[in-house]
């Protein structure tokens, strides 16, 4: 168990290096210059200055600094946002985002598996065929067209919730329920398919032929396998989740980290590109190495492989 | 008993059309697709010569009280411009029968805009995927039939572009696209920004495919008849060509209808950015964003969103039901549980 995990820990570490290779020869590549932005072009000289400030004349100090600065958490200043550092940015905008994606990916966990439990056990019913119906159209809804469906409805024809903004707790269902559509759609389809082969299989039949009620059979017996492909699927969920949706933080004007990747990459800023890859690579393959530790766990035949 | 291996393929193509049928979902998806490829295709030289036409007289007002209907004189004098109706009978049935959509700030008919956008999103998804057929299929089974060291490194760097935040990279890939296609097709301002736009969505999209390209090929490389052929003598490309490319072409195809809708769904998250199709080309992605920004603006437009919205949503709820059917009917294990 140590072996394989030490290995794992030295992969994930090598592939956040190689990561943070392709986006910096990727912002170095991209045209774009993040300190022409705005309306007000500064003189040609002070940009210079601002390069050898930043160490952005010399690509490969550049390179060597950011790492540097990285490891420590200091990601440096940001080139769009004036007097804010890509650190205090992320700082303030990863909690916000981290609240609302944990809240979706549960209710999406609470809400997904059970319909597609439901689903599988009485596979071809109307109840089933409603249900994969509605997955389907959960995937086909963009983002932007349901969010907007439910603020007219909830904040708008019916106001029992704020229309926007960010502070207290009424500020929460709209968005956590908007960014847990598109999740909720997934796991249920995972959990079906994953449910429709375990039920086929020899062990199922043992059980029910053993007269263990079908009930038990389906949420726990069939159940407790048919979650593992949910569980492998929750890492990537989670990771992009957490940083945040640019749509869902645009529609219901929650200040949160989505709008930083893209708003990041549209102005070229450099530092603040590097700073929400290597955030979002952090995050996406340490969850899925917890969670293969998990899942190694969980089912002891399958173990830690590299 | 011993059958020829075509008797075997007619009978599997035959047993996956009737498992395609007998889904009513995949089914209706299928009738309702062609039947929207059909109006869209049907009507494209009426609508390429309408659907930039304004009429800034009957364009919506930041009040409306119910959605004006497209002006008749304004309609009729477009079509007859563009001298494919010259009956006014049928042009005023027209006119009846499509302004019921309203129009745009522009004043520009919304049904006619929104018919050659729903091509047009049709076109860049299609595209897209075949960009991510072509890359992902190469790329996985180049690192299968290779194997080894070279596999291994290959299937690395898809892990490695797995933990890429997908939407920067599609930003990124469009802008680093844009300064050296624009060039390339200097004076063309939109077919280089199509071509941009599904070269970047395209170029993302291929990584899972290229995990289940290189699966299939791994497990048929080690099927007997592939072995078989293998000792009678055959070359590695007359293997690639009469053995595995036959066969993975299954789980190609399933996994190209599946990536349209997302393409689609990727063009309409771009253009939310104001970095899809650029204005005055309508794309359904696009047509949406304008209808929730103007909603935003002034609630009250509701059909500047409401039908746009529906268009989209509905092409991609029937090519999603006609993915997940042509899926189930290729891969028969996954609906072959007993009932409880």
């Amino acid at each position: 168990m140590i072996r394989p995990l030490a290995r794992r820990l030295v992969w994930a570490l090598t592939t956040l290096i190689v990561v943070y290779v392709i986006t910096f020869v990727m912002v170095v590549m991209v045209p774009g210059n993040p300190f022409q932005q705005s309306d007000r072009s500064m003189p040609i000289e002070v940009e210079h200055a601002l390069r050898a400030r930043y160490s952005m004349d010399n690509n490969w100090l550049y390179f060597w600094e950011f790492l540097g600065g990285a490891v420590r958490l200091d990601f440096g200043p940001s080139f769009t946002y004036n007097d804010w550092t890509c650190t205090q940015i992320v700082s303030q905008a990863l909690p916000i985002s981290a609240m609302i994606g944990v809240l979706a990916i549960l209710f999406a966990v609470l809400v997904g598996v059970p319909l597609g439990v439901i689903s599988a056990a009485r596979r071809n019913s109307w109840l089933d065929v409603s249900i994969v119906s509605g997955v389907l159209i959960g995937i086909s809804l963009p983002t932007f067209v349901s969010g907007v469906v439910l603020l007219t409805v909830f904040a708008v024809a019916w106001p029992i919730l704020p229309i926007g903004g960010w502070g207290t707790i009424k500020h929460l269902p709209l968005p956590v329920i908007t960014l847990s559509l598109p999740f909720i759609a997934y796991i249920c389809r995972l959990t079906r398919s994953a449910m429709l082969d375990v039920l086929g299989s020899d062990y199922i039949r043992t059980a029910l032929a053993k007269g263990v009620s079908p009930h038990q059979v389906i949420w726990t017996h069939a159940l407790k396998v048919a979650f593992l492909p949910v569980l492998s699927y929750l890492g990537p969920a989670t990771a992009q989740a957490v940083t945040g949706s640019f749509v869902v933080e645009k529609v219901f004007g929650v200040p949160g980290m989505g709008q930083h990747f893209v708003n990041a990459a549209l102005n070229a800023d450099a530092g603040l590109i590097m700073s929400t890859v290597l955030v979002f690579s952090v995050l996406l393959i340490f969850l899925n190495l917890a969670i293969d530790v998990l899942y190694a766990w969980l089912d002891p035949r399958i173990g830690l492989t590299i | 008993m011993p059958t020829s291996s075509t008797d075997n393929l007619i009978l599997n193509r035959r047993s996956r059309w009737s498992r395609f049928r007998a889904n009513r979902l995949a089914v209706a998806g299928l009738i309702v697709f062609v039947s929207i490829l059909l109006i869209v295709i049907v009507t494209l030289p009426w609508t390429v010569h309408w659907y930039n036409v304004q009429s800034l007289d009957h364009a919506v007002r930041a009040t409306p009280t119910a959605h004006p209907a497209v002006p008749y004189q304004a309609f009729n004098n477009a079509l007859q411009d563009s001298r494919l109706i010259s009956w006014p009978g049928l042009s005023r049935f027209i006119w009846q029968a499509t302004s019921w959509m309203g129009h745009d700030d522009l004043g520009r008919s919304l049904f006619h805009r929104i018919l050659p956008a729903t091509l047009l999103s049709l076109i860049i998804g299609g595209c897209a995927a075949f960009v991510a057929v072509v890359l992902g299929s190469t790329w996985g089974a180049t690192a299968a039939l290779l194997g080894g060291r070279v596999d291994a490194v290959m299937m690395r760097m898809v892990d490695v572009l797995y933990s890429l935040p997908y939407i920067l990279t599609v930003i990124l890939m469009k802008v680093a696209l844009t300064r050296p296609l624009s060039s390339l097709f200097d004076g063309h301002a939109i077919p280089a920004n199509l071509l941009i736009l599904v070269l970047a969505i395209g170029s993302v999209s291929w990584l899972t495919l290229a995990r289940v390209v290189r699966g299939q090929v791994l497990s048929l490389r080690k099927q007997p008849f592939v072995e078989a052929a293998r000792a009678n003598g055959a070359s590695t490309l007359y293997l690639l060509r009469h053995h595995i490319l036959p066969n993975v072409a299954g789980p190609i195809v399933v996994y190209a209808t599946l990536v349209v809708p997302q393409a689609i769904l990727q063009e309409s998250f771009l253009s939310f950015l104001g970095i899809g199709v650029q204005q005055p080309i309508p794309s359904l992605g696009r047509l949406a964003a304008d209808g929730v920004e103007a909603v935003n603006a002034f609630v009250g437009f509701w059909w500047l969103i409401a039908f746009p919205c529906s268009a989209l949503v509905v092409t991609l709820i029937a090519l999603n039901f006609m993915g997940d059917g042509i899926r189930d009917a290729l891969d028969p294990k996954s609906s072959q549980a007993p009932m409880i």
